[in-house]
């Protein structure tokens, strides 16, 4: 019988090829249950789970909310922009304080990297990193790779182009780690102000010709500019951008292959990707969000197993 | 560790077909029955069945389907092993049909629990029926008995039986075996 070799999540980085494998595996399972009439299981039903978000987020939070609820256990949610944070509440008094209502498990956002790792080391709890500050984002890089598989039939072999703002993603860095752990080429294609000097370190190809990068590719994911995390100009304008890196029907045509599209979300439509191009049937959009549900579970009960009664 | 054999592959073979003839006498066409073996073993001993209902007394369109029980089950984080999902096949509604569970071997009873409250996730069964190879008597925690049972076995609780078919072990056959 396998089980995850962690005890948390903390980024693609602690995890091994196995553990992968056996989250897409559970995966399968609970992407079944949630397509069943009735979508819930009883299997968490004593687990208590926080959901601390100190950073804005729709999507990821709604996701895990969701796939807590479907695995029947308890929750309770915490934003750090109604909280005595802003009164200065340390981070570790605020989760202590969360944790002496006897809450089992901790799925946190921080706008800090490394705010997951600091908190495994002073909490007793199981700590699930939704996003660290632009460091790793680790459920979006599995799900990602998990529509990758149900597209593909497998990630081994494939080329993945990650396309956009590489500086301030810490969707890319998950991404990176996860797609290479299963064998995946990877590149990455931005302006040159957005990747990181690092990045070559990683094993990555680095282009900054879209046109050249969707040739290579099997499959392209498409980041948002994050405009909210640039400090400085990062490039002239938007529109600029969108004529370099966005990707539109006509530049996907004008391939003698057909590619999938992918892109984490919220996406800024007309910028990094057209609509026609988000709404058509390469794009895996909406694969991605469904499937973040059925991964998040598989996550959530691997890492529930392992807590002791 | 000793082995015991307390069904050979003829009598599997026999009792297989036994129960078959019980189903058709209490389902008739199967048109308003589905079976549905219990993952991960159970599924072994509802194929068979179908094949044997289907080949052997040239019942047609049987609807039999997978349910796996591993997330309803009452033990999650209590046993050493963790637990591991298997697949779910139930491409039919059981909604007001006559339910047969099928699983190798009925112990305890908190399976049947499990299968009990999972199935209720594909809809409210008119009535739901248990068919076992073999019947572990005076093992049972729940209020939990089989409509339909291969061989009733009297075991003590540190031996364990063992099913084994063909296609998956390379024989039919039942074992008690000493753990």
């Amino acid at each position: 019988m396998s089980e995850l070799s962690v005890n948390h999540l903390l980024g693609i980085k602690y995890l091994t090829k196995q553990d992968i494998d056996l989250i897409f595996e559970t995966a399968d399972q609970f992407k079944e249950v949630i397509n069943r009439p009735i979508k819930k299981v009883p299997s968490l039903r004593d687990i208590t789970i926080a959901n601390l978000f100190f950073e804005n987020s729709t999507r990821t939070k709604l996701s895990f909310e969701l796939a807590e609820k479907r695995l029947s256990a308890d929750v309770i949610n915490f934003s750090a922009s109604q909280s005595s944070v802003k009164k200065g509440e340390t981070l570790i008094d605020t989760v202590n304080n969360i944790l002496s209502m006897k809450v089992d498990m901790v799925v946190m956002r921080h706008p800090n990297p490394g705010a997951g790792v600091f908190l495994s080391k002073h909490v007793n709890a199981s700590i699930i990193n939704a996003g660290d500050g632009a460091h790793e984002h680790p459920t979006q890089a599995l799900l990602d790779s998990y529509s990758i598989r149900e597209k593909l039939g497998t990630v081994k072999g494939k080329n993945v182009v990650i396309v956009g703002d590489i500086l301030h993603s810490r969707v890319a860095l998950s991404n990176i780690y996860a797609l290479q752990l299963q064998g995946a080429n990877v590149m990455v294609c931005g302006p040159k102000t957005l990747l990181p000097k690092y990045i070559k370190d990683l094993g990555v190809k680095v282009e900054t010709n879209l046109k050249k990068a969707l040739e290579w590719c099997d499959v392209a994911n498409m980041l948002r500019v994050q405009n909210e995390r640039m400090d400085i100009s990062y490039f002239p304008s938007t529109r600029e951008y969108t004529q370099q890196f966005g990707v539109n029907k006509e530049l996907l045509d004008s391939l003698n292959k057909e590619i999938v599209i992918m892109h984490p979300g919220p996406i800024n439509r007309g910028v990094e990707i057209t609509s026609d191009v988000a709404d058509s049937k390469q794009a895996i959009i909406l694969n991605q969000v469904e499937n973040g549900v059925a991964v998040r579970m598989a996550v959530i009960y691997l890492l529930a197993s392992k807590i002791k009664q | 560790m000793s082995h015991k054999v307390l069904l050979n592959s003829k009598e599997v073979n026999i009792i297989l077909h036994r129960l078959a003839c019980q189903l058709i006498e209490n389902h008739d066409d199967f048109s308003e029955t589905v079976l549905i073996g219990i993952q991960p073993r159970g599924k072994f001993l509802a194929d068979r069945l179908a094949q044997i209902l289907t080949d052997d007394y040239k019942i047609k369109n049987i609807q039999l389907g997978h349910l796996d029980i591993t997330f309803f089950r009452d033990d999650f984080r209590r046993g050493d092993k963790p637990l591991e999902a298997n697949t779910t096949i139930i491409s039919f509604i059981v909604e007001d049909k006559n339910v047969v569970f099928i699983d190798d071997v009925l112990y305890t009873g908190r399976s049947i629990r499990s299968a009990l409250t999972a199935i209720q996730s594909f809809g409210r069964p008119k009535d739901i029926e248990l068919l076992t190879l073999i019947d572990r008597r005076f093992s049972r925690h729940l209020p939990i008995q089989p409509n339909y049972r291969g061989r009733q076995v009297d075991a003590i609780d540190n031996q364990k039986v063992i099913v084994k078919w063909l296609e998956n072990e390379g024989e039919d056959a039942v074992y008690l075996v000493d753990k």
